[in-house]
């Protein structure tokens, strides 16, 4: 178990090595410099569309950007290990601090996303597979409901019915959580609602068929023939075991829901680190933009050792190697 | 939805499990298939005439998309504008069916470009196999690892905007889980035997895979490929609403959305159109995906699936009663099987797998089961525990335990039954064990759920128990998990498990089969001097003589859900009555002369649902004569306590 986790951290420090190397190679292959997209956009002079040749160059090296591709990366990787990673060039504010002052909002819609998730989709699966019948239908249909319609569009239909129309919830906006957690709650039920909706049902699928396939595992008969409890078949020995699949399957979701919050943050209008993202990918912010996804990566990366570490308590097979 | 691509695959992994198997059976038009499902076919003509609309839309849109008309903005359905108006009084009807071009060619890069990059490497990686095969596994769990939105969002602030590099981008993306399906499929069929003949004769690689590998693929190509199309869609519609489109001015299904969101409270109607659009379409792909794997997995199935042939009739018949004071002077049996029936579910309606079936078990008595495997004798067993699988039922006779009978009688009441009055083991020690308790936990909580003692009393009696099972050294082996012990050391484990409750009766299903041999003697061993200790009754299942001859005194033996003869093992050696007995006895490997050949009975043992009428063994048997084959054969008695189902049993004994 040691090992294994030590292996997949030096993957990890690797992963994160790779991503962010590939961007920076990939804004070097990309039309046009940072240079030319602060130049043009005019922020620094008001000069609009024209410039000259000298002011271009002197900007290029105030930026650090005439430097070999190697040594740019080299200094930032430098920076990054460091925790700096620069200063976006648009809006002159630190990445870091930038991204930092945002995290908690994707974060709780992130967070709670999954627990809503987990918990209403493994329900319903463990349900359908106790019971079966209409529910199993029902699940079905959810999934490919799910499937089907944008996020986005589905957030619109929840704000104008809760927020507008009853005016129940609120429609827009964030609350943190240590101004009010009262308030903070009420501005998540329905970025959080839109969010797991579509995740529910795949989830429901999921754990449904890895609870049919531990029932019918020759164990829960032999329990069941010497006299285990069915609560006890069912919830201690079947669940977990059907856990180990649907553990995995968790882990992909909220790295996947991290693209799903972006949506989420542009609908509701959440200060999140999406619509930083958002905001940076459209004025060609590069910093800010390789900053979101390092940020991203090693989110990723303790995801996935939390992962591996609760996969090694559920299953005493990992456990040894 | 924007957590798509990953959800995708997901969707399309979870139930594709076990695609790639299915793929060989068979060669029956999927089309057709297809076209049977109304949905489907709802699903094809939807997107027909969305496809139709886009590329048509110059000559069939009532408006241009961009024409204003401030007098007329935020109308509702109109007789004249079907859809309604925009806040800028422009037709609805068609700015949807201009933006459809664009997301319909967004969409194609994307698809193909995932089926470009998704179907060569998987090929690549799954026929070259070695060090190529590990590079794609890892490149895998990398792009999996990334949420992809975050990344199609660099690649656009990186490239400008540009959208035909965002949907490459979005195929390449979403290529991984694709990639593994292909590369699972083109392994299986590297694998096959008539490929390495192909490769001996010297057939080059890119015939094998064409001709070989491609075929196989085209499936999943279909079914991920339409399910990919719905994702490229949604996603492409999604980065036009996050504000990411070539020409602000063109209309865009997500940009539409975007539109309809700034004048909701005015006119929340423009929501509907690009909306359900969209969602349609997206949901046309998933059903069509979905209905393309079915036809393949029917395909595959139907080759399993055959006519049923005829209704078997199920009804009672009188047991002949034994002599009462036969050769063993049976008091009041502790199990007793009165001409019980056992359906269980197929594709052809209920089959008979156990059919009029009586048998009965002393106190303290070792009873023998025997017969080829798919004879019944497991489906017996769990019937006698009311545990029979999903669809299986007692379709008649009774099952009386110590006076209650367990057919009718109360789920409860059988539950309270099991383990403290009738208890089970398995043929497979290891898997009959939960693989994620130890030992310890497993047996610990059979021993509190029947004593119900303090956590202490619990834990000694536990260890009492492991000792009494002689496993060596019992503390140690209560802290090891299922993987960690031998086979006979699990069936040890599992032994202790059934005695937690003290049964009176113990049905042990070929314990031995799975042991090596020199371990099955030892658990043989056990399971006699527990019953020497204890005085509980042993059904025992098996198939193999020398262990019914070893351990039992008197025995049933099974053939295609009757029992063909009953009486003393003794008896059954020296004087069988029935045909399939005498046969099973000289197909037994140690009765054999060393140096001669084992005979064996030809044929096979016919399925539930294909029995033949008249006796079930006619087919096979040496003595068969018309009349066996005409009507069902009773049990008669051919000596006192020795009940034969054969026509002919005086044949065989004179």
């Amino acid at each position: 178990m040691f090992r294994l986790v030590v292996r997949r951290l030096l993957v990890s420090v690797v992963l994160i090595f790779v991503i962010s190397l590939l961007t920076f190679v990939l804004q070097a292959l990309a039309p046009g410099d940072m240079a030319q997209t602060i130049l043009r956009s005019g922020s620094t002079g008001g000069l609009g569309g024209g410039y000259s040749d000298e002011q271009y160059a002197e900007l290029r090296q105030e930026l650090g950007i005439d430097r070999p591709l190697l040594a740019q990366y080299g200094g930032w990787l430098a920076g990054a290990v460091g925790g700096d990673l620069g200063t976006s060039p648009i809006s002159g504010l630190d990445v870091r601090s930038a991204i930092i002052s945002r995290l908690p909002v994707t974060m709780s819609l992130v967070v709670l996303g999954t627990i809503v998730t987990v918990i209403v989709g493994v329900g319903m699966g463990v349900a359908s597979a106790v019971r079966g019948g209409r529910l199993g239908k029902l699940i079905d249909v959810l999934a490919l409901v799910g499937f089907a319609m944008p996020s986005f569009w589905l957030g619109l239909l929840l704000m104008s019915l809760f927020a507008v129309t009853l005016g129940v919830l609120p429609a827009t906006g964030y609350v943190p959580i240590d101004v009010s957690v009262g308030d903070w709650a009420r501005s998540m039920i329905l970025p959080v609602s839109t969010l797991a909706l579509s995740g529910i049902a795949v989830f429901a699928k999921q754990s449904r068929d890895s609870m049919l396939d531990a029932l019918s595992r020759d164990y829960v008969q032999m329990l069941r023939a010497n006299g285990a409890s069915e609560s006890s078949v069912v919830l201690r020995h079947a669940l977990r075991n059907a856990a180990i699949p649907v553990v995995t399957l968790a882990g992909l979701m909220f790295i996947g829901l991290f693209s799903g919050a972006v949506f989420i943050e542009n609908v509701f209008s959440l200060p999140g680190v999406g619509r930083l993202l958002v905001q940076a990918t459209n004025q060609h912010d590069l910093p800010v933009v390789q900053g979101v996804v390092v940020m991203l990566a090693l989110v990723v990366v303790v995801i996935n050792l939390g992962i591996d570490l609760l996969y090694g308590w559920l299953n005493p097979k990992v456990r040894v190697t | 939805m924007s957590d798509m691509i990953t959800r995708g695959t997901q969707l399309s992994n979870v139930s594709l499990a076990g695609d790639s198997s299915g793929g060989g059976a068979g060669r029956q038009p999927v089309a057709r298939f297809i076209l049977r499902s109304p949905l489907a076919v709802a699903s094809l003509c939807y997107l027909a005439i969305l496809l139709l609309a886009a590329v048509a839309a110059p000559v069939l849109a009532p408006y241009d998309p961009g024409a204003l008309d401030l007098e007329r903005v935020l109308l509702g359905p109109t007789a004249e504008h079907l859809l309604g108006t925009d806040p800028l009084g422009r037709d609805v009807l068609s700015r949807l069916m201009y933006a459809g071009q664009v997301s319909f060619v967004n969409a194609s890069i994307a698809v193909v470009t995932y089926l470009l990059v998704g179907v060569s490497s998987g090929l690549i990686a799954g026929f070259l196999g070695g060090w190529t095969d590990r590079v794609f596994a890892w490149v895998v769990d990398l792009l999996i690892a990334i949420p992809a939105l975050i990344v199609l969002l660099v690649v656009i602030s990186v490239f400008g905007g540009n959208v035909v590099v965002a949907m490459v981008a979005l195929g390449i993306l979403g290529a991984p889980g694709f990639a593994r399906v292909v590369r699972a499929v083109t392994l299986a069929v590297r694998n096959e035997l008539y490929i390495s003949a192909a490769k001996v004769i010297g057939l080059p690689n890119r015939h094998i895979i064409a001709k070989h590998v491609l075929p196989q693929v085209a499936g999943p190509i279909l079914v991920h490929g339409s399910l990919f199309c719905g994702a490229a869609l949604l996603i492409d519609a999604g980065l036009a609403y996050l504000g990411f489109a070539v020409d602000p001015g063109a209309p865009t299904w997500g940009g539409m959305i975007v539109e309809a969101s700034t004048v909701m409270q005015q006119q929340l109607w423009l929501l509907v159109p690009p909306g359900v659009t969209l969602g349609l379409a997206t949901l046309s792909f998933a059903l069509l995906g979905d209905s393309i794997r079915d036809a393949r997995a029917e395909r595959s199935a139907r080759v399993v699936v055959r006519p049923s042939r005829g209704k078997h009739r199920v009804e009672a018949e009188p047991t002949p009663a034994p002599s009462q004071d036969a050769a063993e002077g049976r008091e009041i049996p502790l199990l007793e099987v009165k001409s019980m029936c056992v359906t269980l579910s197929t594709e052809n309606g209920p089959a008979a797998v156990v059919e009029n079936v009586s048998l009965h078990i002393g106190s303290g008595e070792t009873v023998g089961l025997v017969g080829e495997s798919g004879c019944g004798k497991s489906i017996l067993a769990k019937s006698v525990l009311g545990l029979l699988p999903a669809g299986g039922r007692v379709a008649g006779g009774s099952v009386v335990f110590d006076g209650i009978n367990m057919v009718t009688a109360e789920r409860r009441a059988v539950r309270r039954l099991r383990g403290s009055e009738i208890a089970m083991i398995s043929q497979e020690p290891i898997a009959s064990l939960d693989p994620v308790f130890t030992v310890g936990q497993q047996v610990g909580e059979l021993v509190r759920r029947h004593h119900g003692e303090g956590r202490r009393a619990s834990r000694e009696r536990m260890m009492d128990l492991l000792a009494d099972v002689a496993l060596p050294d019992p503390g140690q082996v209560a802290r090891r998990y299922p993987h960690e012990l031998s086979g006979g050391m699990a069936q040890r484990v599992a032994i202790a498990m059934a005695l937690a409750g003290e049964p009176r009766l113990l049905i042990a299903d070929e314990p031995t089969t799975a042991l090596d041999v020199t371990v099955q003697e030892e658990i043989l061993e056990l399971l006699r001097d527990l019953q020497h200790e204890r005085g509980m009754a042993i059904l025992l299942i098996s198939h193999d003589w020398g262990v019914v001859a070893e351990n039992c005194r008197r025995a049933y033996v099974m053939y295609a859900g009757h029992v063909v003869e009953s009486c003393t093992v003794s008896e059954l050696f020296t004087q069988p009555a029935h045909p399939y007995t005498v046969g099973l006895l000289a197909s037994a490997p140690r009765r054999t002369q060393p140096g001669g050949v084992i005979p064996a009975i030809p044929g096979r043992v016919p399925s539930p649902g294909y029995w033949p009428r008249g006796c079930h063994f006619a087919p096979r048997c040496y003595l068969a004569s018309v009349e066996c084959t005409e009507d069902s054969v009773p049990l008669v008695e051919s000596a006192p306590g020795h009940l034969t189902r054969c026509l002919h049993h005086e044949l065989i004994t004179a």
